[in-house]
């Protein structure tokens, strides 16, 4: 069925919409070339339409050992030509199918440049996909919906549970999941650490009850500023056990010291995005996933210093405690999708937390 | 100002000629590495032999030195520069092999000079098989079991160890030249043998074949500070077996997921660190199908050809950031010139998909085998950029010039399905269109094609939803929507026209009334995430939103000229670029429209606008109805450009320059004849035939030997000499298709003196900025003759005639611009034998030992400035008091199969030129360049035609004179022992089965001199001793003119100094003239 994404202000990119599936949610775009499951089911993306740059999608079909989440989360997916069949020893399914069976609103055969090139210079903004016919009172209704705010919520794990570690004394590591990606925790697992993951209102009492060796912030979907409970116990953790800190965990973070954070104009979203560690003046290519940054104004008069910025727009990528084992990064060292490039972040904080060993 | 301060002076080596698996991609290369080091303040040295390109104008160097490519020269220039620094990973293979001899040899320690870029140890890490494989064994880097062996029996014990298919490939070698995969042990044998020939070092590698998996290539770039990037990956349309350069190749890769993408860019990485390489590098992969597991292939620590497509697939200027690189300077200091906001360390996002297509040379070469396999055999490549593989995939088709518009071939249409599905498994230059017709007749599905060729089921189901529509188009109603589907998988007009018995004038016109029309999108590195300035465009008809901002300023559209090929190579590049400077210098703004990813005219800030698409008229048209230029310029782009001039015209487009109806009466024999009629210009008798009794009657007519050809030629195409009735049948009925449409022209053939001119005429002066002689008699086709300005033996009085006649014709064609003329001259008297109102291949060689900027003045000429407003007075310009010899170049130890003979085929791949006051260095220096081994001492062979002995007993004579010991065959040795030399005879082939040949294996002859008996059957004696030649590295010549000449050259060597050099700034400045 014909149909098209209509952005808040009024442009209208035309495509075919899989299962007349209809959706509202803010339009964002990754550049990335390959991993669209991974982005699918990263948990930060949701409530999101996510439209993907990237003009073939589906090329290899869908496998269940790339999920980064038990589902996906997005409101949306834009692309361009769906890949009906999917070629590599991996595939399972079809990305049709898997859209299918998740019930994501699809629209392909999308000139995604061109709805790029829009948010690019206008900013992300709310966007809808309806059929070609859609009435003009369903496309009211539609806008109407608001974007949803308290969305850590939807993706955080409602139990508490733990991956256990082969490894004799091996470190406990306390996950606050704040839409966790599956290869942070395979990432920390494969260190040797002994995970439990937490909901995201956990208590910072009930987490040192645990008797962690390290705390881990992570990722997750939204405005930090809307998780300000999770800010609140994160103040009370920092200092207690090292603390290492993704994404959204890096936000969080940054406001429980007191700094501010802000919306970017479109995001970092991607596989190529250059960081560079002002420590070892060296540039590291990594996976970016964000709408918000820490505001590196805010950090001034804080115990925290900035260690990564963004090369392309000098943006705070990462920061650590001047004195106390705490680091975070905006990016993801976890790669999945995208290059490994950081992976010795999460060496650091390995050191970290067997530096009492 | 360099980063690295100590730097002042920087010597640059150039690739030298083009050869097959070393192209123009170098000139793209050097000429963005010399400018890239001149915008930091460095004087630049630049030397390359090859006269036919950009970097050897004098502005892109400070001083050009257009010398061999030999340690003797490069020691000679760099005592006389004494420059601060070398870089030498932007010239290729060629230029790495030099600098590591000029490391080797002590000569750059000797100067002081400073290796920039990659280290010598990190070549020999990456170079050299042992210290690779130990050095990936030490990074825990998968390799196919190998090892490394410097004799045969080595090499079968060790496949007996791992058991066969096995791989050979020669060490230190560009292209795989002398490589191949093994089946048996009889095979293994004959490749290694001959691998071993090829190797610098005499070493092969053999390793295990993983023919059958996924090839991935990444390009990969380093700096000082340890920062690694990629610039893109690519993956192989044709799995592993076939060379990469000989594969249909695709950017980024299709099938691989991000696990997989990742795991191989993340070895890519270790690697570079790990070799240490400062600069470009480019790694490949065999990537198992079926599992995680890999085997890094092979990698090259420098520019390569892969980096030229991957820097026009992504935007990212690879030479030049290596350049930066090597003088210092890390990524993040260096601007992204793309968005001109970001910086160079970051990894370029695509959001279309490339597609590289290899141009063969099988056009030319009809008896050399066409299978595909270890060693390249593509003289050059096209790409394309679409939103889809499918659009891609067919722009690329049709940028081929091969005869093709879509995946079909006329010639399978006569194939019974047994011939189609049999040859879906055999890997030569027609597999893709072998499976689309197996599709098409519903001979085999996906499943099946893919067990047989192992190519990826994703592309053979791309392919299929090609055949699926052509399918449709033949059987339904052409609605909008079918024809809108059409054009979603990129089908051309002139496709679905033929599907759908439509003229492609009535679907363009359908289309556009359907408003069916092509978007331009931008390339800019960044998948629009970022506002980019770069002006450089490619057509999709699979998108919303056209982004491309034309201008109102006056523009003209410069046509390029298509994938390098025999006949038409890189001066024609040269031409375009020259012609889009012009324009540009004249306040317009200049559009090129291109395909060709290794050349200099596709560098997107070279003009004000780049069009990345075919040469074909449906594509021009779209971009002029988008652009509406003044006009467009066809004179530059060689015969690809020329052959779109009528249909644009027709199509209501101004066509700058000489009209389309007098380059048709220049190119019409009837109508040409006319002209000289008019003139009073004399030709060689002839006729045109439309049949083989009308050849057969003309021919005896005109009296044998005759010359045969098809009309409308390019680079002599299918053209021979023929001496007698068999020969005439048999040519008639294998080489060419005479049809009323078609006719074969038949001329007498005139056995003189060829004499080659390029003039720029305005309709009122002719100019000629000089005449060049060619060393081979007429019959050599003038590609692949010495040519030599100016004449040495032509006379005042045969001087004026060709100036005379240059300028009748010239003016009587209406030129506006550039034209080139062939004369014979024999018996004191000039006949013409060709013209072409367009630029040749001479006018990058012409123009710069003449110092006349031939392109320039022609485009201001074409746009309407008179020659007189600029200074030039109507005939020859003033000899310079130099000597230039532009020497041919072949790639024959590429081509099995072929004949080296010289005839009026061309042959050559490229050329270099040789430079000096003295002719008979300049002669030396472009022998020597060309890469002709000839002997100073030994014994050559001579076996020579009848017709040719008489006049061959005194060349053997005079190399007897020189100390050369004699052997012949037994008439030529009659011949020479008649003169009371001595001639040890040998046994021909055929008589005494190896004798020849062994003597040529073993080393016992140095040079052969060898003219064609009669016909050309590769059962010949002499084919056997010209391809033994080849095999072996020792110089064969075919034409007794050009052995006089190498005479000359061993003459002169005893006398003089040879090595001496000058750059060009010199020579046209009239310094150091007291050589």
């Amino acid at each position: 069925m014909k149909g098209k994404l209509i952005l808040e202000d009024g442009s209208e990119f035309h495509g075919t919409l899989l299962n007349n599936i209809k959706a509202t949610g803010e339009v964002v775009f990754n550049t990335g070339m390959t991993g669209y499951q991974e982005i699918l089911t990263d948990p930060s993306y949701c409530r999101q339409i996510v439209t993907l740059t990237y003009p073939m999608i589906g090329n290899y079909g869908i496998a269940d050992v790339f999920m980064q989440s038990r589902k996906s989360f997005v409101n949306g997916f834009i692309i361009g030509e769906l890949c009906e069949e999917g070629s590599n020893w991996h595939y399972e399914t079809s990305l049709a199918d898997f859209l299918t069976k998740q019930g994501i609103p699809c629209l392909y055969g999308v000139d995604t440049r061109a709805v790029t090139r829009k948010i690019r210079s206008a900013g992300t903004m709310k966007g809808i996909l309806v059929p070609d016919d859609a009435a003009q009172t369903e496309i009211d209704e539609l806008f109407a919906v608001p974007i949803k705010k308290d969305v850590v919520q939807e993706v955080t794990t409602p139990e508490i549970y733990t991956m256990e570690s082969e490894r004799e004394h091996a470190p406990h590591v306390v996950c606050m999941d704040f839409g966790v990606k599956q290869n942070i925790l395979n990432s920390l697992h494969a260190l040797g650490c002994r995970l439990t993951v937490v909901p995201a209102r956990t208590k910072a009492e009930e987490i040192l009850a645990m008797d962690p060796d390290g705390i881990f912030l992570s990722n997750g979907p939204g405005d930090p500023k809307d998780v300000m409970d999770a800010v609140e116990e994160i103040r009370k953790l920092a200092g207690k056990k090292p603390m290492f800190g993704i994404c959204l965990g890096h936000q969080l973070l940054a406001l429980a010291f007191g700094a501010d954070t802000y919306k970017l104009k479109f995001g970092h979203r991607g596989s190529n995005q250059p960081v560079k560690n002002l420590k070892s003046g060296r540039v590291h290519i990594s996976s970016q996933n964000h709408g918000y940054a820490v505001d590196e104004r805010s950090l001034a008069d804080l115990p925290l210093e900035v260690t990564h910025i963004s090369v392309n727009d000098g943006t705070v990528e990462g920061m650590r405690h001047t004195s106390l084992p705490i680091f975070s990064v905006q990016y993801h060292p976890e790669a999945s999708p995208g290059p490994d490039d950081n992976m010795y972040l999460f060496d650091e904080f390995w050191e970290m937390l067997t530096k009492g060993e | 100002m360099p980063k690295k301060e100590n730097l002042q002076k920087v010597i640059v080596i150039g690739s030298g000629p083009i050869i097959i698996g070393q192209a123009a991609e170098f000139d793209y290369a050097g000429s963005q590495a010399c400018r890239a080091l001149k915008e930091e303040g460095l004087e630049v040295v630049l030397v390359n032999s090859n006269p036919a390109t950009i970097m050897t104008d004098t502005h892109i160097a400070d001083r050009v030195y257009i010398e061999p490519l030999t340690v003797e020269f490069m020691e000679e220039i760099i005592s006389k520069e004494r420059p601060d620094g070398l870089l030498a990973t932007l010239g290729g293979q060629a230029g790495l092999n030099l600098a590591v001899q000029l490391a080797e040899k002590g000569i750059l320690e000797k100067y002081h000079v400073e290796l920039l870029g990659t280290s010598l140890k990190a070549i020999e890490k990456a170079e050299d098989r042992e210290l690779f494989k130990e050095t990936m064994q030490k990074l825990g880097e998968p390799i196919p079991e190998s090892t490394i062996v410097e004799d045969v029996p080595s090499a079968v014990a060790f496949a007996n160890e791992i058991g066969y298919p096995i791989i050979v490939r020669p060490a230190y070698t560009m292209g795989g030249t002398g490589g191949g995969i093994a089946e048996n042990e009889e095979e293994l044998i004959e490749i290694v043998i001959k691998g071993l020939k090829y190797s610098m070092i005499g070493q092969v590698l053999i390793e295990r074949s993983v023919a059958g998996w996924k090839e991935i290539e990444y390009e990969v770039m380093r700096d000082g500070n340890d920062n690694c990037i990629t610039v893109c990956n690519m993956e192989n349309f044709d799995p592993v077996g076939v060379h990469t350069g000989d594969s249909i190749v695709v950017a980024p890769s299709q099938t691989l997921t991000d696990h997989e993408y990742q795991m191989l860019r993340s070895a890519s990485l270790r690697i570079i660190r790990e070799l240490g390489i400062e600069g470009g590098c480019n790694a490949q992969y065999a990537l198992d199908p079926n599992s995680n597991q890999y085997y890094v292939i092979e990698v090259n620590p420098r520019v390569s050809r892969s980096s030229a497509l991957a820097s026009k697939a992504t935007g990212y200027p690879i030479a030049k950031v290596s350049a930066k690189i090597a003088i210092g300077y890390s990524l993040d200091e260096i601007t992204n010139a793309v968005t001109q906001k970001t910086k160079a360390c970051f990894e370029p996002a695509l959001d279309y998909c490339v597609v590289k297509f290899p141009r063969w040379p099988f056009d030319k070469f009809i008896y050399a085998d066409h299978t595909l396999g270890t060693q390249m055999k593509a003289t050059g490549e096209v790409m394309s950029i679409d939103r889809n593989f499918e659009g891609a995939i067919l722009k690329a088709l049709r940028s081929l010039e091969i005869g093709v518009h879509r995946l079909h071939m006329e010639k399978m249409d006569a194939w019974d399905d047994e011939r189609v599905k049999k040859n879906l498994a055999r890997i030569n230059d027609e597999r893709i269109f072998v499976i689309a017709e197996a599709l098409r007749r519903g001979l085999a599905d996906v499943d099946e094609i893919h067990e047989i060729t192992k190519i990826d089921k994703w592309f053979l189901c791309k392919i299929k939803n090609i055949t699926d529509i052509e399918l449709r188009i033949g059987k339904e109603e052409l609605t909008p929507k079918l024809l809108r589907a059409a054009k979603d998988v990129g089908l051309a007009d002139r496709s679905i026209a033929e599907l759908s018995g439509k003229t492609a004038d009535e679907i363009r016109t359908l289309r556009k009334t359907l408003d069916i029309l092509p978007c331009y999108k931008m390339v800019d590195t960044c998948a629009a995430e970022f506002e980019a300035a770069t002006p450089y465009y490619y057509s999709t008809f699979h998108a919303q939103e056209d982004e491309v901002k034309t201008s109102h300023a006056r523009k003209v559209v410069v046509l390029g000229s298509g994938p390098i090929r025999i006949g038409q190579g890189v001066e024609f590049d040269y031409c375009s670029v020259h012609s889009v400077w012009a324009l540009r210098e004249m306040g317009i703004e200049a559009i090129i429209i291109n395909n060709n990813p290794e050349t200099v005219s596709t560098d997107f800030d070279i003009s004000d606008r780049l069009y990345f698409e075919p040469l074909t008229t449906e594509d021009v048209l779209n971009i002029i109805d988008k652009e509406k230029p003044e006009g467009v310029i066809v004179q530059f782009g060689g015969q690809t450009a020329i052959n779109l001039a009528e249909s644009l015209q027709k199509a209501g487009v101004r066509v700058f320059g000489t009209s389309v109806d007098d380059i048709d009466r220049a190119e019409d024999r009837e109508r040409f004849d006319e002209v000289l009629t008019q003139t009073k210009i004399p030709r060689p008798r002839g006729i045109s035939v439309t049949n083989l009794e009308d050849a057969i009657h003309g021919a005896s007519d005109i009296g044998y030997p005759v010359m045969v050809r098809p009309s409308y030629v390019l680079g002599g195409r299918a053209m021979e000499i023929v001496y007698n009735e068999d020969e005439l049948r048999d040519y008639m009925s294998r080489a060419v298709k005479v049809t009323p449409d078609h006719p074969v022209l038949v001329d007498r053939y005139m056995q003189g003196t060829e004499v080659e001119v390029d003039g720029i005429s305005d309709g009122v002066d002719v100019v000629i900025p000089g005449i060049m002689e060619h060393v081979e008699r007429a019959g050599v086709h003038s590609g692949d003759s010495i040519a030599v300005y100016p004449p040495q033996t032509l006379s005042s009085k045969i001087i004026f005639t060709i100036i005379d006649y240059t300028k009748r014709l010239a003016l009587a064609l209406h030129v506006k611009g550039l034209l080139n003329i062939q004369f014979v001259v024999a018996n004191d008297e000039v006949f013409i034998i060709e013209v072409n109102p367009r630029s040749s291949r001479t006018v990058p060689f012409l123009s710069k030992v003449t110092d006349v900027k031939m392109v320039n003045v022609a485009t201001r000429v074409a746009l309407g400035s008179t020659l007189r407003e600029m200074g030039y007075h109507s005939g020859l310009v003033p000899p310079k008091p130099y000597v230039a010899v532009k020497a041919p170049v072949f790639s024959f130890a590429k081509m099995q199969d072929v004949d080296i003979a010289l005839g009026p085929e061309m042959k050559s791949t490229g050329e270099v030129m040789g430079i000096d006051y003295h002719y008979a260095r300049a002669l030396y220096k472009a022998i020597v360049g060309s890469g002709t081994n000839v002997p100073t001492h030994g014994c050559i062979l001579f076996t020579v035609a009848d017709k040719d002995k008489e006049e061959m007993k005194q060349l053997a004579k005079a190399f007897a004179e020189l100390g050369f010991r004699l052997v012949a065959t037994s008439g030529t040795a009659k011949a020479i022992q008649s003169m009371g030399i001595d001639a040890d005879v040998v046994g021909k082939v055929h008589e005494r089965s190896t004798d020849i040949i062994q003597m040529i294996k073993t080393g016992k002859i140095h040079m052969v001199i060898n003219t064609l008996t009669q016909g050309r059957h590769s059962a010949k004696d002499g084919f056997k001793i010209r391809r033994a030649t080849v095999e072996h590295g020792i110089a064969c010549l075919t034409s007794l003119d050009t052995a006089w000449e190498v005479l000359r050259v061993l003459s002169f060597m005893r006398e003089r100094r040879l090595v001496y050099s000058l750059a060009i700034q010199d020579y046209v400045g009239g310094g150091d003239g007291l050589a």
